[in-house]
């Protein structure tokens, strides 16, 4: 298995969009990996899901950027099965997707509602490293396939509420201490 | 701007909502949070609205409702909304068994008692088949087994089964 873990510079923090935002609903566009911006923007993304509480993914347009770009994290969630670490992919392309789960989601774009979204759980994804560029291919179930998934869809302009199940699906968010 | 809420109950008509909504644009009336459902061709509509107008202006604006023999209220709201301020658990509680009298009371009474409040319930009967569905709330912290083994054991004294899954929700 390729390790996804790539030498960045320091990202800066950025600050996240929250819907409605024309950038969180148009497809995002396809960039070069090696391009210095790309890499900064993948380091912004990382030192941006740090600091953000509970938060285990960040798509570019989550940060005003439309390029094809996120970050994953869900190596302390506690539904993760396979694990991938602390990586960014550029370009993703979702290969296969099976085994339909519902579960409820939130997204810190859209932060005072969750709603209930049927994903693959079991998910074959490829896209580039930035920096090298380089093409891998992840096979990844359960929380990580959910994760990845939700991050694709926002690179196409989507958000879990254009995917819940139906019309009772959508919740208003409970904040809860913990 | 105030808050009203406004119930529209009555026999299903195609155009209802449309009408509703036509009318309170008129009156600048914005709908907030609204929630409908149909059961069994009886329509049951519950709106938030904001709106300078008064409840009164509204409730005649929708008075031409009636003549459908839809039922109309408009209500001030005045409490604000309490939203959980501690290590609280949210829960998916379904009951499922023979219908009789006494199920919804049983299990609800018993989610009470331990302090839940129920923000959203649905039942059902078909066939035979009792069904009831619940999201419920607790301010403190609730352990999923325990829930789990008293509203079984409430759940026995009326004939259902009972299941409680937590309300997970995952931020991504
Ligand atoms: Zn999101």
């Amino acid at each position: 298995m390729t390790p996804l873990q790539v030498e960045l510079p320091d990202g800066v923090v950025r600050e996240v969009v929250t819907a409605p935002a024309a950038v969180l609903s148009e497809p995002c566009l396809p960039v070069d990996p090696a391009d210095p911006d790309v890499v900064r923007l993948a380091a912004d993304l990382l030192a941006t899901m740090d600091v953000s509480p509970g938060c285990v993914g960040l798509a570019a347009n989550q940060v005003g950027v439309p390029w094809r770009v996120f970050c994953l994290d869900v190596s302390a969630h506690p539904k993760t099965r396979t694990c991938h670490g602390r990586f960014v992919m550029v370009n993703p392309q979702i290969l296969q997707a099976s085994r339909n789960e519902k579960a409820r989601e939130g997204c810190m774009s859209v932060p005072d509602f969750t709603g209930d979204v049927k994903r693959a759980s079991r998910l074959v994804v490829t896209g580039q490293l930035p920096g090298t560029g380089e093409h891998v291919t992840l096979t990844t179930d359960a929380f990580e396939a959910r994760a990845v998934q939700h991050e694709v869809d926002h690179l196409d302009g989507l958000l879990f509420i254009d995917r819940v199940v139906s019309a009772a699906a959508i919740h208003k968010r409970k904040v809860y201490l913990d | 701007m105030a808050l009203m809420a406004i119930t529209v109950l009555g026999h299903d008509r195609p155009g209802i909502i449309a009408d509703v909504t036509a009318t309170l644009a008129q009156r600048d009336a914005n709908v907030e949070d609204s929630s409908m459902t149909l059961l069994r061709g009886h329509f049951a509509w519950t709106l938030i609205v904001g709106t300078d107008a008064s409840v009164d202006q509204v409730a005649a604006d929708l008075a031409f409702l009636a003549s459908d023999d839809l039922v109309v209220s408009v209500l001030p709201v005045t409490d604000e909304q309490q939203e959980p301020d501690g290590p609280g658990s949210s829960f998916v509680i379904s009951v499922h068994g023979a219908d009789r009298v006494g199920i919804v009371a049983a299990i609800t009474g018993a989610i009470a008692s331990y302090g839940g409040n129920v923000t959203d319930l649905q039942t059902r009967l078909g066939g035979g088949l009792y069904v009831v569905v619940a999201e419920v709330d607790f301010a403190e912290p609730m352990d999923a087994e325990v829930l789990t083994t008293r509203l079984r054991a409430v759940g026995q004294t009326v004939g259902v089964d009972v299941a409680v899954q937590p309300a997970d929700q995952d931020v991504l």
